[in-house]
Formats: structure tokens, sequence, C-alpha cells
């Protein structure tokens, strides 16, 4: 069997704030592992999952790890969709301008450094959920 | 068909790991196969040999244990949620220089390159627990 027939479709959908639960760290140690695997990756954040890549994450009072930098290495792993919903967004009185800034660097562009994050409707989120052959949800 | 199965939450407090475990049997029952099942997150709390419910109640871990022996089910608890939480085999405990392990019979250790593989090689992978 080719490689290519092997590929599927993974999306990891992100749906917690990142410090309240363990959820959105071990989500990513899934997503760093799996990039090792050529899939074709997406990365969803709905709900308070958008909070993941809110820019100025500081949690020197609650005594964790900060692994925000993680999100903005993704590019590096060739993870280079990261949908974010608008409405989540909207809902908590956030724009995109709040998000860290998150790239990849296009090899097919002469290296030029893209967005990776999209902003999506709650409507486009729900037609990406249901083309995905493997679906993981934090 | 070709199940993977995720459990995602420990035993007891949440039904997800009675569900996945009555999933698989269901399924086994009709002649589909398990390709493996991942214990991720509170999940690895499934895979301690060492919890002792009282004795007129179900007792998980060895429900799990003995589906894996009887159907030769691969069960894998993740090596990096099970060092959090305090699951080692003996390698792990000897390597972390830790006084005893508590890993059931029947499951074994590993990356989380197994989850994906589970994702990649079965038809559908089918996740237990919030």
């Amino acid at each position: 069997m080719s490689e290519q027939a092997n590929r599927k479709k993974f999306l990891y959908v992100n749906r917690r704030a990142p410090y309240g639960t363990i959820y959105a760290l071990e989500s990513l140690e899934v997503v760093l592992i799996g990039a090792a695997f050529e899939q074709d990756v997406s990365l969803a954040f709905i709900d308070d999952g958008v909070y993941q890549l809110v820019a100025g994450q500081d949690t020197a009072g609650v005594g964790m790890k900060n692994f925000s930098k993680t999100y903005r290495a993704l590019g590096d792993y060739e993870v280079r969709k990261l949908y974010v919903e608008r409405e989540s967004l909207a809902e908590r009185g956030l724009t995109v301008e709040d998000l860290m800034p998150i790239t990849y660097e296009d090899e097919d562009d002469d290296y030029a450094e893209k967005p990776s994050i999209h902003l999506t409707d709650r409507s486009e989120m729900a037609r990406l959920i249901a083309e995905q052959d493997v679906i993981l949800s934090f | 068909m070709r199940f993977g199965i995720v459990v995602n939450e420990g035993p007891y407090t949440r039904q997800a790991s009675d569900s996945a475990y009555l999933f698989a049997k269901a399924a086994l029952a009709k002649g589909h196969e398990i390709f493996r099942v991942f214990f991720y997150h509170d999940g690895v709390n499934n895979g301690t040999r060492f919890t002792v419910p009282p004795q007129d109640d179900r007792n998980l871990q060895r429900l799990w244990s003995e589906l894996a022996e009887t159907h030769k089910l691969d069960l894998v608890v993740c090596i990096a949620a099970a060092q959090r939480r305090g699951i080692l085999d003996a390698n792990e405990a000897k390597r972390q220089g830790k006084d005893g392990d508590n890993i059931a019979p029947g499951f074994r250790i590993s990356g989380l390159g197994q989850l994906i593989e589970a994702g990649i090689q079965a038809d559908r992978l089918v996740v237990f627990g919030d």
C-alpha cells in the first residue's frame, strides 16, 4: 500500500481553556507526536479552546508550565491548519488580534511566511468536521 | 470492521471505561476486530492492578485484563500520561528509581504513536470519555 493511501485526515478539536484542565497540554502532545506520521492534520479551536491561542499567557500565578509557545512552533512540525471558530471568539469578546501570530514557511512559495490561523464560521466548522477520517476531541 | 478504541477517563468516576469495555465486548461478539485499546488522560488509571473496588461491584481493571486475555487485545497505556499519574511497569519503575510497579496484566505502556497508528489502521476510531 502506498503512503498516500495510508494518509488520513486527522482533526484535533480543542474545546477547553489551556490551564483549567490538562486536556489542552495533552492534546498538544498528541499533535506533536502525530506529526511524525505525515497525516493530513488540522486543528480546530472552538468554545473555550480559543483561549489556548491567546497572546501573552502568563502562568506564574497558578504555578503551571506555560506551554503556549509550542503553538507557535507547530509550523515546524508541518502542522499548518489551525481553524479558529469565529463565533467562539466573538462570544468571549476576543478578536483575531488577541491571538498569537502563528505562521509557517511555505516551501512551495520561496519559504514565504504564511498564517496558520484560519477564522472559520460555525457552519464551515461543521463541514470541516464532517470531512475528517479521525477526530480526537480534547 | 476493525475498531480502534480510546478511553479518556479513569474507572468509576465516570462511565466511559465501562462503556468502552461493553462496546469492545459487543463488537467482538459480533465478529469485529479490535485493533487496539488506547488509554489516555485519566484513562491510564484503568491500567493499575492496585484498585480494590467493593466486592459487590464490578472490577473494571480485571474485566479489561480478562477481555484482553480472551481475545488477545492490545491494551496500551500512554507513557507520558501514565508517568504523570503514577502508572508504572517494572521497566519504568526501575528507570525512574521507583520502589514498585502497578501495571495490570494484559496492559502495556507505550507512546502516543500507538494512538496515531490506531487512527490510521482502524476503520473507525471510537473515543470514550469527554
